[in-house]
C-alpha cells in the first residue's frame, strides 16, 4: 500500500481554483518532485497534506487512513509530516538549539538530555554544531535553512514536504542544502519536494510530476519528463526553463 | 549620444551668499539682547527690592552671556557672507556662503529661544510677581516635601500593584480576544465587550464609581476594602482594556509564517501561544506598554477623588492651610521627575526595536 494516496482533491480561494481534481499516490522511500509553472498549486498541494490548509473536497489518506475531513487529530498527524518552508521560518527568540529541541521535549516527551543529543548529532551532520547556540539572525540563508530541515527531522517524521526551500536562498548558498537533502534522499526518507531547481529534481528524485492548473499533468521517471515530454504543455515549460537559462 | 554630451556648454550656477540673511540674523540678535538687558535691568532690580536678588543675577547673567553668544553668531555670518562675496575661487565662495546661511540661521533661533524665555521670565514676574508668588513659594515647597513624599509612597504603591496585575489581566483578556473558532466565540465577545466598556469608561469615573460604589454594596469581601484597594482596582479595570489592546496588537503582528511552523510540527493553538507567539510578542511590545505604565503612574493621581490620602490630596490639604499652590508644585515635579527617565528608556527601547526591525530581524 502506498504511503500517501491522494484522490481527486480540489482547493479554491473563493472563486479562484488552485487545485482541481488532483491524485497522486507515493510510495515510502519515494522521492517526488513536482514541477510546474508558479500558481500551478505545488505549494497548495504540499499545506493540504500536513492540512495546514483544507481541501474543498477529494479525500487524502496515509497508510490508508483518511487525514482529510473532520474527527482527525491534525497536531498528531503533522507530528509525522514534517515540512520545511521556503523562508526557514526558524523562531527568531530561541537558539538554534532551542529551535530544534522545543518539539521534541514537548510533543514527543523527550527530555532534554536525550533531545539535544539528538539535535547536536544532526547539526553536526549539517556542519552546524557550532552554530547550536546562536540566534537564527546570525546565521545566512543557507544556514537556517539547514537547521530548519533538521527541525522537521527531530520529529522523526515519516514522510517530508519541501516547499521551494532554495527558492529565497543566495545562489551560492543553494548547494549546501541541496547536498543535504541528496543525503535524506540516499537515506530512504520520503520526501515531496515542490522545486524550481530542475537539474536537481533530474538527479535526486525517483518521479517527476509535473503539475499544470491544478492537476498532475504528466508524471514519469526524470529521464521521461525531462527527455522525453509527452505532454505539449509540459514541452512549452520546459522550452522556457531552457530560454532563461535554467535548464 | 556622446556627441551631443560635448556639446552642451556648461553654465556656471550663481553663488548664494545670503547677504540678506546674515544682515537679518544680526539684527534680530541686537534687538534679542536690547529687549533683554531692558528686561535684566527691570527684573534684577525688582528682585533687588524683594530681597532675593542672588538667584536672579545668576539667570540674569546667564540670559546676558547667551544674548552675546547671538549677537556674535549674527555678525560672524556677516562677516563670513561679506568674503563670500569678496572670494576669487568659486567653491570657496560657495563654502564662506554656506557657513553664512547656517550661522544666521543658528543666531534665528536662539534669538527666538531667548525671546520665548524672556517672556515666560517676565510672566514670573508681573503683577508684583503674582505667578511666582502662587505656584514655586520656594519656602512652601521646602517645608511640605517631606509630608508629600510620604504621601507619595500612596501612589507607588498603588502603581506597583496595579501595574502586575494589569499585566497578567490584560494578557488573559488578550487571549480570550483572540480565541480561534466557533467555541471561542461567546469567550471572544465578552472580552470584546469588556474592551469597550472601560475603554470609553473615564478613568475617573471608573474610580469614582468603584470607590464609592462598592463600599454601599454591603456584598462581602467587597464592600470593606480600603479605599487603596478600590483604586487599584479600578485602575486594573481601566488599563486592562488598555493592554489588552496593546498585547493584541502583539499578538496579532506575529508573522503568520511563524505560526504555520509551529503549528506543522505539532504544537496545539495554546502551546504555539506559549512557546512560540507571545514570547515574540511580548518582545515587540515593551516600548507601549513601558508608555503605558507612565500613563498609569500619573493616573494614580485620580484616586484623591475617593478620598485616599495620596501626594495629591496631601498637597492640596496644604495648599488650602497656606492659601497657596506651591505645594501642589512639589507633587508635578515628583511625577514629572520619576518619568523623565522611564521616557528616555522608551525613546531608546523603541530606537533599538526599530534597528532590529531595520537589520531584518523578527
Amino acid at each position: 500500500m502506498a504511503l500517501l494516496e491522494i484522490d481527486d482533491i480540489t482547493k479554491h480561494y473563493g472563486t479562484h481554483q488552485v487545485l482541481s481534481g488532483l491524485s497522486l499516490s507515493v510510495n515510502e522511500h519515494e522521492v517526488v518532485c513536482l514541477i510546474g509553472p508558479s500558481g500551478c498549486g505545488k505549494s497548495s498541494l504540499l499545506r493540504c497534506i500536513n492540512r495546514l490548509e483544507e481541501t474543498s473536497s477529494g479525500e487524502i489518506r496515509v497508510h490508508g487512513e483518511r487525514i482529510t475531513g473532520e474527527g482527525v487529530d491534525l497536531d498528531r498527524l503533522r507530528r509525522d509530516i514534517g515540512i520545511v518552508f521556503q523562508a526557514y521560518n526558524l523562531f527568531p527568540h530561541m537558539t538554534v538549539l532551542r529551535n530544534t529541541i522545543l518539539a521534541p521535549m514537548t510533543l514527543l516527551g523527550q527530555s532534554c538530555a536525550e533531545a539535544t543529543d539528538r539535535a547536536m548529532a544532526l547539526l553536526e551532520r549539517v556542519g552546524l554544531a557550532h552554530k547550536a547556540h546562536d540566534y537564527p539572525d546570525r546565521l545566512s540563508g543557507g544556514q537556517q535553512q539547514r537547521v530548519a530541515i533538521v527541525r522537521a527531522l527531530m520529529m522523526n517524521p515519516m514522510l517530508l514536504l519541501l516547499d521551494e526551500i532554495t527558492s529565497a536562498l543566495d545562489p551560492e548558498l543553494v548547494a549546501e542544502v541541496l547536498d543535504l537533502v541528496r543525503d535524506l534522499a540516499a537515506g530512504g526518507m520520503t520526501m515531496i519536494l515542490a522545486t524550481h531547481e530542475m537539474g536537481f529534481a533530474r538527479e535526486v528524485s525517483d518521479r517527476v510530476c509535473f503539475l499544470y492548473q491544478g492537476q498532475v499533468h504528466e508524471e514519469g521517471t526524470p529521464a521521461e519528463i525531462f527527455g522525453a515530454p509527452r505532454q505539449e504543455k509540459t514541452r512549452a515549460f520546459l522550452r522556457d526553463l531552457v530560454k532563461a537559462g535554467r535548464l | 549620444m556622446a556627441l551631443t554630451m560635448t556639446e552642451t556648454v556648461r553654465v556656471p550656477r550663481p553663488v548664494h551668499i545670503h547677504r540678506l540673511r546674515s544682515a537679518l540674523s544680526v539684527l534680530v540678535a541686537l534687538a534679542t539682547s536690547g529687549l533683554i538687558a531692558f528686561s535684566i535691568l527691570r527684573i534684577v532690580a525688582y528682585a533687588y527690592r524683594q530681597g532675593n536678588g542672588l538667584e536672579i543675577a545668576v539667570v540674569a547673567a546667564l540670559f546676558a552671556l547667551l544674548s552675546a553668544y547671538v549677537v556674535l553668531l549674527g555678525a560672524r555670518a556677516v562677516a563670513l557672507s561679506a568674503r563670500a562675496g569678496r572670494a576669487v575661487e568659486i567653491h570657496h565662495a560657495r563654502e564662506l556662503g554656506a557657513q553664512a546661511s547656517l550661522r544666521s540661521w543658528n543666531a534665528l533661533a536662539w534669538s527666538c529661544a531667548l525671546l520665548i524665555a524672556t517672556g515666560l521670565a517676565w510672566l514670573l514676574v508681573l503683577n508684583d510677581a503674582a505667578v511666582s508668588r502662587t505656584f514655586f513659594d520656594l519656602a512652601l515647597i521646602r517645608n511640605s516635601s517631606g509630608e508629600i513624599l510620604s504621601a507619595f509612597t500612596t501612589n507607588i504603591v498603588i502603581f506597583a500593584v496595579s501595574v502586575v496585575l494589569i499585566l497578567v489581566w490584560a494578557l488573559v483578556i488578550a487571549i480570550a480576544r483572540t480565541l480561534p473558532g466557533d467555541a471561542g466565540r461567546p469567550l471572544r465577545l465578552m472580552a470584546t465587550a469588556y474592551c469597550d466598556l472601560f475603554r470609553g469608561l473615564p478613568s475617573v469615573i471608573t474610580i469614582y464609581l468603584i470607590g464609592f460604589g462598592l463600599p454601599l454594596t454591603n456584598l462581602p469581601l467587597v464592600s470593606a476594602l480600603s479605599s487603596s484597594t478600590y483604586a487599584i482596582i479600578a485602575l486594573t479595570l481601566t488599563y486592562g482594556a488598555y493592554t489588552s489592546e496593546i498585547y493584541r496588537a502583539g499578538i496579532e503582528g506575529v508573522h503568520h509564517s511563524l505560526i504555520a511552523a509551529a503549528r506543522s510540527l505539532g504544537f496545539s493553538h495554546a502551546m504555539t501561544l506559549r512557546h512560540v507567539v507571545i514570547p515574540i510578542a511580548l518582545r515587540n511590545i515593551v516600548p507601549p506598554l513601558m508608555n503605558d505604565c507612565i500613563s498609569l503612574q500619573k493616573d494614580t493621581a485620580l484616586v484623591s477623588v475617593i478620598g485616599t490620602i495620596d501626594a495629591f490630596n496631601q498637597s492640596k490639604i496644604i495648599a488650602a492651610n497656606n492659601f497657596n499652590l506651591s505645594a501642589v508644585t512639589t507633587v508635578a515635579i515628583l511625577f514629572v521627575a520619576i518619568t523623565i527617565p522611564q521616557a528616555r528608556l522608551v525613546d531608546r527601547l523603541t530606537q533599538r526595536a526599530q534597528r532590529r526591525r531595520r537589520a531584518g530581524g523578527a
